[in-house]
């Protein structure tokens, strides 16, 4: 075959793919769903996969999508392996995806560069790149309601209050043990300054992937640098397996704090032990919202959902209906700016930053009650809400805080810099072009 | 010499200053190093009777596990799901024999290797597909399994002892007593032997390979049972588990893939080895020593000993 003939061929093929892409763009709008049901992280993967679904599948069935288009929900399984990941964003970004939720800050930070040229927006929901929440910096990705930074400094503060004041935290040692990957490393610099501000001295304890379920070497070492309190950045069976070796070694459960992912299955594996255990969330747990109520009637009870009956209102069950909520308000606000029904990436992106879920919107959604209120902007991507604190009381959650507000002072200026930092290291990180709406 | 006062001295003195810290860690080296063993002789007895390094022994483990789980909360009886979680082992080998291994034979060990990788994924997806991708809790209560703690003050500290660990410390030492007694001394492990050391050999006697197989195959799915069972009442069982049966790599260059004794000490080297390193010198580079460390100490023996503390010594006439 002649080197012509050949081109001809892979012409004519190449043609007719792209013919036979599915006009996602004309009368629906194409919501892609990374998530992972399958390998070493499903357990706290498939609940929040179930959520995110189930709500918008919600919207479909209940209004007939938003705004009256129909979404297209298609899952793509990325196991939180971020080379899969990567490719699902290539395998869905020729279908004119509205957002894209990569649920991993590993696949996040390769989208990030990716986002603005493709113009898809990224929602990594409280998790990813801290310094993303710069609008002005990141302008086609989204981390609301709070950054890990954000956390972290909710989490001190608070231990900080118990011990009557930041400044009687100098002197005391703070354990991290972490996921030895993007997401547990995240936090990791800010903890490092606020050790030195503040005074009081770190001890990391990394986890590797493999080592997830064989914790105890590290909270061997826990028992030998005596700890004041310990802090999980864990994600999937790391943090079960880490309340249950934290019970195993006689680490006091209420010294014990988290970051907003483990789950109730997670607390449970710890037995009666467990209780006293503490972690950061921003949403109830539960059922008795009317939005929640319409899934299990439209969804769950129609077998149109993956999720066993008693896990919705569950705790990472509910965090993939925030998410969802945000896509939701994200394309309801681009259809009201743009006036156009059928939205895309960009319109989305513009509507992203006119989110504004206030007390009436809430109630008006039918989650009155369900999380604190949350504005976004033009240069405020994140919104840098507060989170409560809740604790295990050995079959549930219980809140047990006000709403603990970030330490911005401290966090801010850290923020800044990193965003800085990452334009700079990224050579040729273009300067944002993209007009501001009056409203953001 | 700051560094090297670190490394060559701070850890000894550490040891003799908290020696209940280092009976602790010993300890629990000890139980890990057990159970990395109990993963190790599952792929020593297919290595043994096939010549095959059966990639596929880390998801048997979850396998086996998820099964008795999952059998149990469709409502049947502890013990009679374990019962039906060893059939289920059984049919899986009678399978594997029949699909994988006998289609296959006299092929090179590398085409059953690949045929091992291929059964797990295949296990790794019909498990997801059956179970879901949910961890569970192993059925520890129900299985009469010790749970709590005992606190022993020794040597101005305190040492605590998991009842659980103590179990899985015993239960897997009788395994392997016992499977050791099954192959030395009865018809079937002379057999055994007799196919591990020469199949055509034994095929002219009248040993039956497929039959032997399907022991052996049986035998590693008892073994991947108990481990299961084990790890789940450590950590919970979940498809992650599969990972921690890499471990079982070094344990086996250590101790030869072919030794029952070996994977044993193996085991034992890699478990205590693993977490003295971290505990003592971890903090030295920040932690996450564990994860390579018995690499390491594997690699070393490579150099030294290829075939293992118990291996047997490959001499071929050229």
């Amino acid at each position: 075959m002649s080197f012509r003939k050949l081109s001809l061929g892979l012409a004519a093929v190449t043609m007719l793919a792209g013919t036979a892409l599915p006009a996602f763009a004309q009368d629906s709008i194409y919501v892609p769903l990374f998530t992972y049901r399958t390998g070493p992280f499903a357990g706290s993967g498939t609940f929040i996969a179930d959520g995110m679904h189930d709500y918008l599948e919600m919207l479909n069935q209940r209004d007939g999508g938003i705004g009256g288009v129909k979404l297209v929900l298609e899952e793509c399984e990325t196991g939180y392996d971020t080379k899969k990941g990567v490719e699902c964003y290539e395998a869905v970004k020729g279908k004119n995806p509205v957002v894209v939720n990569p649920w991993s800050t590993g696949i996040t930070l390769p989208l990030i560069p990716r986002a603005s040229v493709d113009k898809i927006p990224i929602l990594s929901m409280a998790y990813g790149l801290s310094a993303s929440a710069r609008g002005d910096i990141f302008p086609w990705v989204f981390n609301p309601p709070a950054t890990y930074w954000d956390g972290l400094s909710m989490i001190i503060k608070y231990i900080g209050q118990k011990e009557g004041g930041l400044e009687k935290l100098k002197g005391k040692k703070i354990g991290f043990i972490h996921l030895d990957a993007a997401f547990g490393k995240e936090p990791v610099p800010l903890l490092q300054e606020l050790a030195k501000d503040i005074g009081f001295e770190v001890a990391l304890y990394p986890v590797a992937a493999q080592d997830m379920q064989n914790q105890s070497s590290q909270w061997l070492s826990a028992r030998r640098d005596r700890p004041d309190y310990m802090i999980m950045w864990g994600w999937g069976s790391m943090n079960g397996a880490a309340v249950k070796e934290a019970v195993r070694s006689g680490y006091p459960m209420d010294k014990f704090y988290s970051v907003w992912w483990p789950s109730e299955d997670d607390a449970r594996s710890g037995g009666g032990g467990a209780k006293g255990f503490k972690m950061l969330n921003w949403h109830a747990v539960g059922t008795n919202f009317p939005a929640i109520q319409d899934i299990q009637k439209h969804v769950v009870d129609k077998g149109m959902s993956k999720a066993q009956k008693d896990k919705v209102g569950e705790l990472l069950y509910n965090r993939g209906v925030y998410n969802s909520l945000l896509i939701a308000e994200g394309i309801a606000q681009a259809q009201k700016i743009t006036g156009k029904k059928a939205v895309t990436g960009e319109d989305v992106r513009r509507g992203m930053e006119n989110i504004k879920l206030d007390a009436a919107r809430l109630k008006e959604l039918g989650l009155d009650g369900f999380t604190e209120t949350l504005t976004l902007s033009c240069a405020d991507h994140n919104g840098h809400r507060p989170a409560f604190m809740q604790e295990w009381d050995g079959a549930k959650w219980v809140k047990i805080s006000d709403p603990i507000e970030p330490m911005t002072d401290r966090v801010k200026g850290q923020l800044d810099a990193a965003a800085k930092d990452y334009a700079e290291k990224n050579a040729g990180w273009p300067k944002r072009t993209e007009a501001c709406d009056k409203a953001s | 010499m700051d560094m090297l006062y670190k490394v060559f001295i701070e850890p000894f003195v550490f040891m003799g200053e908290a020696p209940d810290l280092l009976i602790q860690t010993l300890w629990e080296g000890l139980v890990s190093g057990v159970l990395y063993a109990l993963i190790a002789l599952g792929f020593v007895l297919i290595f043994k009777a096939s010549g095959v390094f059966n990639f596929a022994q880390g998801i048997m483990v979850v396998f086996a596990a998820l099964i008795l789980v999952g059998l149990y909360e469709k409502g049947v009886p502890a013990f009679l799901a374990l019962i039906l979680a060893a059939l289920a082992m059984l049919v899986l080998a009678m399978v594997v024999e029949r699909v994988v291994l006998r289609p296959l034979v006299n092929q090179p060990d590398i085409i059953l290797f690949m045929a091992t990788f291929g059964l797990t994924y295949f296990l790794i997806g019909f498990g997801e597909l059956i179970f879901g991708g949910s961890p569970r809790e192993m059925i520890t209560d129900q299985l009469f399994l010790p749970q709590g703690t005992t606190e022993v003050d020794m040597l101005g500290g305190m040492v605590r002892f998991q009842h659980l660990d103590i179990a899985a410390a015993l239960i897997a030492s009788i395994m392997i007593g016992l499977l050791a007694v099954f192959f030395s001394k009865t018809r079937i492990g002379r057999a055994l032997r007799a196919v591990a050391d020469s199949h055509k050999a034994a095929l002219s006697v009248g040993i039956s390979l497929n039959q032997i197989w399907v022991i052996v195959w049986f035998a590693a799915g008892i073994v991947a049972l108990v481990a299961g069972i084990m790890w789940g009442a450590r950590s919970g069982v979940s498809f992650s588990l599969q990972i921690i049966a890499l471990k079982a790599l070094p344990v086996l260059i250590l101790g030869g893939f072919t030794s029952i004794p070996g994977a044993i000490i193996g085991g034992l080297i890699v478990g205590v080895g693993e977490k003295l390193g971290e505990f003592y010198w971890g903090p030295l580079v920040g932690g996450g020593v564990e994860t390579w460390l018995a690499y390491v100490i594997a690699l070393l023996f490579l150099l030294y000993r290829p075939q293992g503390l118990f291996g047997e010594k490959i001499i071929e006439r050229i």
